[in-house]
């Protein structure tokens, strides 16, 4: 199994270890309900070193993302990150993305871990026309994600820019206890937080700093699904993946068919008018159960759509998830069937996110 | 540590007996593995219950297990705590966190079950 920087300070701390797409990782270290909950209240620290960096540099390297992703990147400035889909001419998802501008040929983008190789080689192909220079750096970076309420006090301390001037989806280059790091205001759980970007030779040493404040919980994977999936933020391989499109997944936002030519535009131009064929919504459970992963949606013995997420949300003390349903069922209120473990069981399609912070 | 008093299954439920009647409920380990326990889905009371099968099933936030009849026998009565506190199984599983009531069909399915040594043993050689 891969392991990150981090792993020996995991076991130490007590981290429960999990095989994650062929990395060992933390599932939990005190439990996902505390975890979650120190997240939501205080702050939480993950090692999120597994995660890909794939740097794109060059006089081209604009219209290669432009061309490969279906956000308009020429919107960022120096900066700014922007959440995007890197898609397959089908408009299917290769990977769903953060890019950051660090100069106007200058790119770093973060890719899941299960997706770095893929991504790389499917934007090294995408560039072989154009003058730009694709590099997996992976390897040279270990990241660390701060997140809480708490988060930008607890962090001041340690690092020589001013937290308050980054505003969400921006970032800094700066040090954190004199490590050159970038400083990245985003993160995956629907609370205000930072990312680190950092050397991994000095992560273990800035983890276990920011633990020994007395006022950061170590967090693993488990509360990191609990806490994305309140937020509705989409997991690769779950939610979304090279079958569904951008609009499918509902998120519309990401795509704008006005940037001009990308792959995988026809397809979503189509879907735009016409509407997407299904939907992926949020739900509650009317009857007791949790609907989890995979578990299909049915309506008179007949497979209708599918949970593509499904978890007890700690925020909110009930079973949530999300789901693909048929356009037509897709609007907030219509109940549907889950079958879990052979029983129909009753959810409702309600508003998402399922918890949104208080700015 | 594992209670002396109760015998185990390789599913990791417990069984404490009273007379006839075998308490059931998951051994601490069990619950350490599953993390927090937020639903425990159980047989009701006058159900049929026949060594090995699955009688039910429990949801930790992170996923969900499959609760097996340590023995055969009759559901008698069921822990009605649990649907509002799940959690009694992490914090308290062989005391408020039991979950069934059972008279056993046929006593010898308990003298079957492993002794606490025998289950620690067991638990020792699954972990490694």
């Amino acid at each position: 199994m891969k392991k990150t920087p981090l792993n020996a300070l995991e076991h130490e701390l007590g981290g429960k270890m999990i095989d994650f797409g062929g990395w060992e990782l933390p599932v939990q270290f005190s439990g996902i309900l505390e975890e979650h909950e120190a997240v939501r209240t205080a702050a939480g620290l993950f090692d999120v070193s597994h995660m890909g960096e794939i740097t794109v540099k060059g006089p081209d390297a604009l219209e290669l993302l432009q061309k490969s992703t279906c956000n308009d990147v020429s919107k960022l400035e120096d900066g700014r990150a922007q959440y995007n889909g890197l898609l397959y001419p089908t408009a299917g998802f290769v990977d769903d993305i953060l890019i950051y501008r660090m100069g106007a040929d200058d790119y770093f983008v973060v890719v899941n871990a299960a997706n770095q190789d893929k991504d790389f080689e499917w934007l090294a192909d995408v560039a072989k026309t154009m003058d730009v220079e694709v590099k997996n750096e992976g390897p040279n970076y270990a990241q660390l994600a701060l997140q809480g309420p708490n988060a930008q006090r607890i962090l001041q301390p340690l690092v020589d820019v001013d937290l308050s001037a980054i505003k969400y989806y921006r970032f800094t280059r700066g040090h954190v206890d004199g490590v050159p790091a970038i400083i990245s205001r985003t993160g995956y759980t629907g609370e205000d937080g930072f990312e680190l970007y950092i050397a991994p030779s000095e992560s273990q040493r800035i983890f276990r700093k920011l633990i020994e404040t007395g006022e950061v919980k170590p967090c693993g994977l488990g509360a990191r699904d609990t806490l994305r999936l309140e937020a509705k933020m989409a997991l690769y391989g779950n939610d979304i993946d090279q079958t569904t499109t951008p609009l499918e997944a509902d998120l519309g936002w990401i795509v704008k068919l006005d940037k001009g030519d990308f792959y995988g535009r026809d397809v979503l131009e189509r879907e735009n008018a016409e509407g997407p064929r299904r939907k992926l919504v949020g739900f509650e459970m009317v009857d007791r159960g949790i609907a989890r992963h995979g578990y299909p949606v049915v309506d008179g013995g007949e497979e209708i759509g599918v949970v593509t997420s499904g978890t007890h949300s700690p925020t909110l003390k009930k079973p949530i998830g999300l789901a693909y349903l048929p356009l037509e069922k897709s609007a907030p209120g219509t109940e549907f069937m889950v079958l879990i473990r052979g029983r129909e069981t009753r959810a409702r399609v309600v508003p998402t996110p399922f918890y949104k912070r208080r700015k | 540590m594992t209670p002396e008093d109760s015998k185990y299954a390789k599913s990791h439920e417990y069984v404490h007996m009273d007379g006839d009647v075998g308490t059931i409920g998951i051994t601490d380990y069990a619950q350490k593995e599953l993390g927090d326990v937020v639903f425990v889905e159980l047989p009701q009371p006058g159900t049929q219950l026949e060594a090995d099968n699955e009688m039910g099933s429990i949801e930790s936030v992170k996923a969900v297990s499959e609760l097996f009849a340590p023995v055969s026998g009759e559901v008698l009565e069921v822990n009605d705590l649990l649907r509002d506190k799940p959690e009694l199984v992490n914090t308290d599983p062989y005391g408020d966190g039991w979950m069934i009531k059972v008279r056993l069909a046929d006593p010898s399915e308990y003298d079957e079950l492993m002794d606490a040594q025998e289950y620690e043993d067991y638990i020792q050689t699954e972990s490694h």
